[in-house]
């Protein structure tokens, strides 16, 4: 496949253990791939270890958030004119095998976002029961709004096109975890959206997200930027101009 | 009110409205920050020379005494600072994440010059 109008974004904070086999395995994958780390204020080395293996980094000054750091990279990817994203995590949750599916099916399907789904495949993800209880009340609200069945609005897992590129460089874009809101804006804007079965991990790197008071944090937040949606000036980026 | 809280009142006032104003000519605080806090040294000095309109007020309000209406306009006050504060706060964030996200690829663009300047 051809993987030259596309560009993988990788945000890493403090992942200079996984990040190394992470790119390998992604390069045998898809040798031509571009793929962009995002060190966003790592306070190891994952930068001089990304630029080792041959992947372009680009360094934020100081930990901003793993939205913020994906977000860098849609500004990188829209300068440089890509025409397909794939995003994945650092940590290990992902399985690189699964980039040719998404490519595929971003490149090929009528859509303009792709989610690995990690519960529409047969896979043993293992997580806590707030941290499930979460995903599953956020997936059944998504699906609700959206009018079609969502089943892991969490995943980092994606790829998008260049016209929900545009989209998330502007000003809609969460700083801290993109997950059901951002969904819910997406069906908002026009776009449309497709879930495929993805194998997933649990993270080496535990205790990144939804420990301790978090996952009530979480929800809060969660319902509070959906509610936001609701009451905020819809933005009607691409409905006009969709011409599929 | 007597002329004891009346000079210690005075005192309180004019301490803060000094205070506040030798800050802002240190440039310890900025001049668009300052005002509120010289108007509540500002308020506090007009309740305390006219001490009527400190009546007038808890009378509006319905409290039961003088000292209740100054509680309940000073933490009025403080909840107004802390929400602006608040708002600030966010613009701040807003602004530091984009000029975090500008300075990244900006380094990385000039890394990418440097670069092809040496292969040439």
């Amino acid at each position: 496949m051809n993987t030259k109008d596309a560009l993988l974004i990788i945000p890493a904070y403090n992942e200079s253990k996984a990040i190394g086999k992470i790119i390998i395995e992604i390069k045998n994958q898809l040798p031509d791939l571009d793929i962009l780390v995002v060190n966003d204020g790592s306070i190891d080395n994952t930068d001089t270890i990304a630029k080792k293996y041959g992947v372009d980094v680009v360094s934020l000054p100081f930990n901003v958030g793993y939205g913020a750091a994906l977000q860098t990279g849609y500004q990188y990817a829209q300068n440089k004119k890509y025409q397909y994203i794939l995003q994945m995590d650092a940590d290990g949750q992902h399985e690189p095998r699964e980039l040719v599916n998404l490519l595929r099916v971003i490149k090929n399907d009528q859509v303009d976002v792709v989610i690995g789904s990690r519960f529409l495949s047969e896979c043993n993800y293992q997580a806590s029961w707030p941290r499930r209880l979460g995903m599953i009340i956020f997936s059944k609200i998504t699906s609700l709004i959206i009018k079609q069945r969502i089943t892991d609005p969490t995943s980092g897992f994606q790829a998008l096109n260049h016209r929900v590129l545009e989209f998330f460089t502007s000003e809609f874009y969460p700083s801290d975890y993109p997950d059901a809101d951002v969904i819910v804006l997406l069906y908002y804007a026009g776009f449309r959206i497709k879930e495929i079965p993805v194998v997933m991990y649990s993270a080496l790197n535990k205790g990144k997200i939804h420990n301790g008071l978090k996952p009530l944090y979480y929800v809060f937040k969660m319902f509070l930027s959906i509610i936001m949606i609701f009451l905020r000036k819809k933005p009607y980026f691409y409905r006009k101009e969709n011409k599929l | 009110m007597t002329p004891h809280q009346k000079v210690f009142a005075l005192i309180t006032s004019i301490v803060i409205l000094l205070f506040i104003l030798e800050l802002v000519r240190k440039r310890k605080i900025k001049e668009e920050y300052s005002w509120f806090w010289l108007l509540i040294g500002l308020v506090i000095f007009i309740l305390v020379i006219w001490y009527d309109s400190l009546l007038f007020v808890t009378e509006l309000v319905g409290s039961e005494t003088p000292m209740t209406t100054i509680f309940l306009f000073g933490f009025l006050f403080l909840l107004f600072v802390n929400i602006h504060y608040s708002v600030k706060i966010s613009l701040f964030t807003e602004q530091i994440k984009k000029m975090a996200q500008k300075i990244g690829i900006l380094s990385k663009e000039i890394e990418d010059l440097k670069n092809k300047e040496k292969e040439k």
